[in-house]
């Protein structure tokens, strides 16, 4: 055997697949072969490096150099030109959004730099199909540690001691959860993983689980050792065939070196692992909800309590937690709460990953230390709003959250932070938001969403959803009137008070922190007609400039015939008239039409 | 596996199969100018690949560059030691190879008839 002397390191995660890179892995494995460099060049296909947007990513090491948007045709030049010749293919660098200097080490650039990547630490570094590359990064030594050297309660303790919180959106303690389960005494306890991943524009759960799959598989066994389970599921949404794909195969792999199954490490402790598919709607996510589905019943919401943790799954006591959560449990066992406590504030302990979205430069993944501010987050990891537009708001926490305004860029993100300033941590959406964007629209947006989702078993959030959505509707569209602010906020607190889950308390949140926030938004809407970010449609107003030549083909569009003018004279449209249809300012060549 | 150490020994094992992307250890690195490779820089490289496979050097790293501008003395070929300076041999064929890694990459002792530049802070 020969020294294998570099590492070509393709994403194979479903951003870049998407984009082409399975083609592309072929390629460099014909084209390696051909350059007959089988012997020393290995590929490996790897997880999602939440950079997507501008996959196919391709690492090759050990220089470390970033190549993105490398399509099938490319590969023959980085196999010739790099691999062999030992040059970089300058062309297919990454460049920075604002200097447009080229990158060439994946460590140098601005998206990565100011992330502390520890859940994600081996996405996109391993083949999440090897357990030997999981191993070989210190994988299972958290586990080997809490079983033969740990008892249960140390374990809890340990977790306890770490300050971890769930990161599935409500931010519970995860060491106090645990040791509710554990208390509980039954002969059959279950442990769940959450990794439903509902929020509109989310996908960590699903880079963590395509991308390093043992890291879950570890911190379950870890947990269910701690409460005394001996079986689990993983509920994931249907729709992430490729993450079910490699859970299988790490569960199969880890059985197999039995870290799973039966007697692990000798110690006489035993852990079956089930995956559950879930197609199920957004409330699925809901944990008892999940925990329905599972059962086979359909999936709604009950009231608690019972907690889970007393009456879970058929009905034994149950733990659940958020694949992230899980995630972090590894670490804390292998290096020790101390340890882990180093990053984060007082009472956010460790990171979070977000999913950045929006008017952004850089759009992606990216795992930040508990405490960094808004503004790091959105500038210097994401590259700043993009086109150079001024930032407007940015909205965290999915549908759940709420939108804070540029006054509060400079507050740290932490859980107890963000809920103060009336948004929440949920499962890390972050949607940015430029001056182009109406507000008012992003709470119809939002809330729109939870409507539809509603399962409609009680009524606040059933109907009272239903009710605020037209109130919005009928503001955006001109309609609004004296009150409607009043009779928002009025629901919007009734909802939270007594819908029976938390998709209908959340509900009304992005509603209340634009009103809070950007309420001059709605009273423009509502008092002036007017969409002060020119966004909706329907409260556009059309006017022709001097710029007009009098050329007429205006008039000959408008389907209303709302403008008249003479020809060559400069003609004038008729706002009574007008359907804000766009058609005219769209037909008209000299561009004289604007919408204001 | 019944323990902690258990799995700390399969660990180092597999550790060395993917310590290509760490970038550290000690580097070497051959000159892949078109130049360089009409000198025969393929055939070093293999040589060098084959010793490392046959000494189970799994840490060190082999590394290309393009033209330095030394043409006439291709074939090119360094070795960094971590904290050590950069050392730069001329014209070294497949035969050299043997002794540069059983005695600098391995042992630290420079073969000086072969130097033909030495650089400081060879961090790359
Ligand atoms: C409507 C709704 C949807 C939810 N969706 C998810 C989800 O997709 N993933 C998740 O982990 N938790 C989701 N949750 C939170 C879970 O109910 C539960 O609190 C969480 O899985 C607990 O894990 P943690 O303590 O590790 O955060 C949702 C909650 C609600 C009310
Ligand atoms: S709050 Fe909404 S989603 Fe939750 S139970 Fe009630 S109707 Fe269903
Ligand atoms: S926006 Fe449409 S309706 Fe209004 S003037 Fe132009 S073409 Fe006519
Ligand atoms: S899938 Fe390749 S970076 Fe996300
Ligand atoms: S429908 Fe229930 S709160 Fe609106």
């Amino acid at each position: 055997m020969q020294h294998i002397r570099a590492h070509v390191l393709v994403c194979g995660g479903t951003g870049c697949m998407s984009a082409g890179s399975g083609k592309v892995i072929e390629n460099f494995k014909t084209e390696i072969e051909k350059k007959g460099l089988s012997d020393e060049v290995m590929v490996v296909e790897t997880g999602c490096h939440g950079f997507c947007e501008h996959g196919p990513l391709v690492i090759v090491y050990p220089e470390g150099t970033f190549y993105c948007r490398v399509t099938p045709e490319d590969v023959k030049d980085i196999v010739e030109t790099h691999l062999y010749k030992g040059r970089i293919v300058e062309r297919l660098l990454y460049h920075e959004p604002l200097s447009l200097e080229a990158v060439p080490s994946y460590k140098d650039i601005g998206f990565y730099k100011k992330q502390e990547r520890r859940v994600l630490a081996n996405c996109g570094r391993i083949n999440p199909e090897a357990i030997e590359e999981y191993i070989a990064l210190g994988g299972y030594e958290g586990l080997a540690k809490a079983l033969t050297t740990m008892t249960t309660d140390e374990v809890v303790e340990e977790v306890k001691k770490s300050g971890l919180r769930g990161r599935g959106g409500a931010g519970f303690p995860t060491g106090l959860k645990w040791s509710f389960a554990k208390a509980a005494v039954n002969e059959k306890k279950y442990l769940i993983c959450n990794a439903d991943e509902g929020d509109p524009g989310a996908f960590m759960d699903r880079s963590v689980l395509e991308g390093d799959p043992h890291k879950v598989l570890e911190g379950m066994a870890i947990a269910a050792y701690a409460i005394g389970s001996d079986e689990g599921y993983i509920y994931v949404r249907a729709e992430y065939p490729l993450a079910i794909k490699r859970l299988r195969v790490a569960i199969a792999q880890a059985e197999k070196l039995g870290f799973l199954g039966e007697n692990i490490f000798g110690t006489g402790f035993n852990f079956n692992l089930h995956i559950k598919e879930g197609a199920g709607a957004f409330v699925c996510g809901e944990e008892t909800a999940l925990m329905a589905s599972i059962e086979g019943r359909r999936g709604m919401p009950r009231p608690r309590p019972p907690f889970p943790a007393v009456a879970g799954l058929w009905g034994k006591p149950t733990n659940i937690n958020n694949v992230e959560t899980f995630a972090n449990v590894p670490l804390i066992l292998q290096k020790g709460a101390d340890w882990y406590c180093t990053c984060g504030t007082e009472k956010s302990r460790g990171t979070k990953v977000f999913a950045l979205t929006g008017k952004i430069n850089n759009t992606g993944l990216a795992e930040v230390p508990m405490g960094i501010t808004m503004r790091e987050i959105i500038y210097d990891i994401g590259g700043g709003v993009i086109n150079g537009k001024k930032f407007k708001a940015v909205q965290i926490g999915g549908p759940s959250g709420g939108c804070l305004p540029e006054s509060m860029l400079d507050l740290p993100v932490d859980y107890d932070s963000l809920i103060s300033a009336g948004a929440m941590m949920g499962s890390g959406g972050l949607v940015v938001m430029d001056e182009d964007t109406c507000m008012v629209d992003v709470a119809k947006f939002f809330l729109n969403f939870t409507q539809s989702e509603s399962c409609g078993k009680c009524t606040p959030c059933r109907e009272g959803t239903k009710r605020m959505l037209e109130i919005l509707t009928r503001i955006t569209e001109g309609n609004g009137h004296d009150g409607d602010i009043e009779l928002l906020e009025d629901m919007a607190v009734n909802i939270k008070d007594s819908a029976l889950c938390g998709l209908g308390q959340t509900a009304p949140n992005p509603v209340l922190s634009t009103l809070k926030h950007f309420r001059h938004e709605y009273e423009a809407h509502i008092y002036e007609k007017r969409c002060p970010a020119h966004a909706c449609e329907k409260l556009a107003s059309y006017t022709i400039t001097d710029a007009c030549k009098g050329c007429g083909i205006c008039a000959k569009v408008c389907p209303v015939k709302a403008i008249a003018g003479d020809p060559k004279r400069k003609h004038v449209i008729d706002p009574i008239v007008c359907i804000k249809c766009g058609a005219c300012m769209a037909a008209c060549p000299f561009k004289a039409i604007v919408k204001g | 596996m019944k323990s902690l150490e258990d799995l700390k020994v399969l660990r180092e094992k597999l550790q060395a199969d993917i310590r290509v992307r760490e970038n550290d250890g000690t580097k070497i690195i051959i000159g892949m100018g078109t130049c360089g490779i009409a000198a025969g820089a393929r055939e070093v490289m293999t040589a060098v690949l084959d010793e490392l496979a046959v000494r189970k050097l799994k840490n060190v790293q082999v590394q290309q560059t393009g033209c330095i501008g030394m043409c006439e003395k291709e074939v090119l070929l360094d070795v960094v030691r971590p904290g050590e300076p950069r050392i730069t041999y001329g014209n070294v064929k497949p035969t050299d190879v043997k002794r540069i890694i059983a005695d600098h990459v391995i042992n630290g002792h420079i073969i000086e008839d072969l130097v033909i530049g030495k650089m400081d802070g060879g961090e790359i």
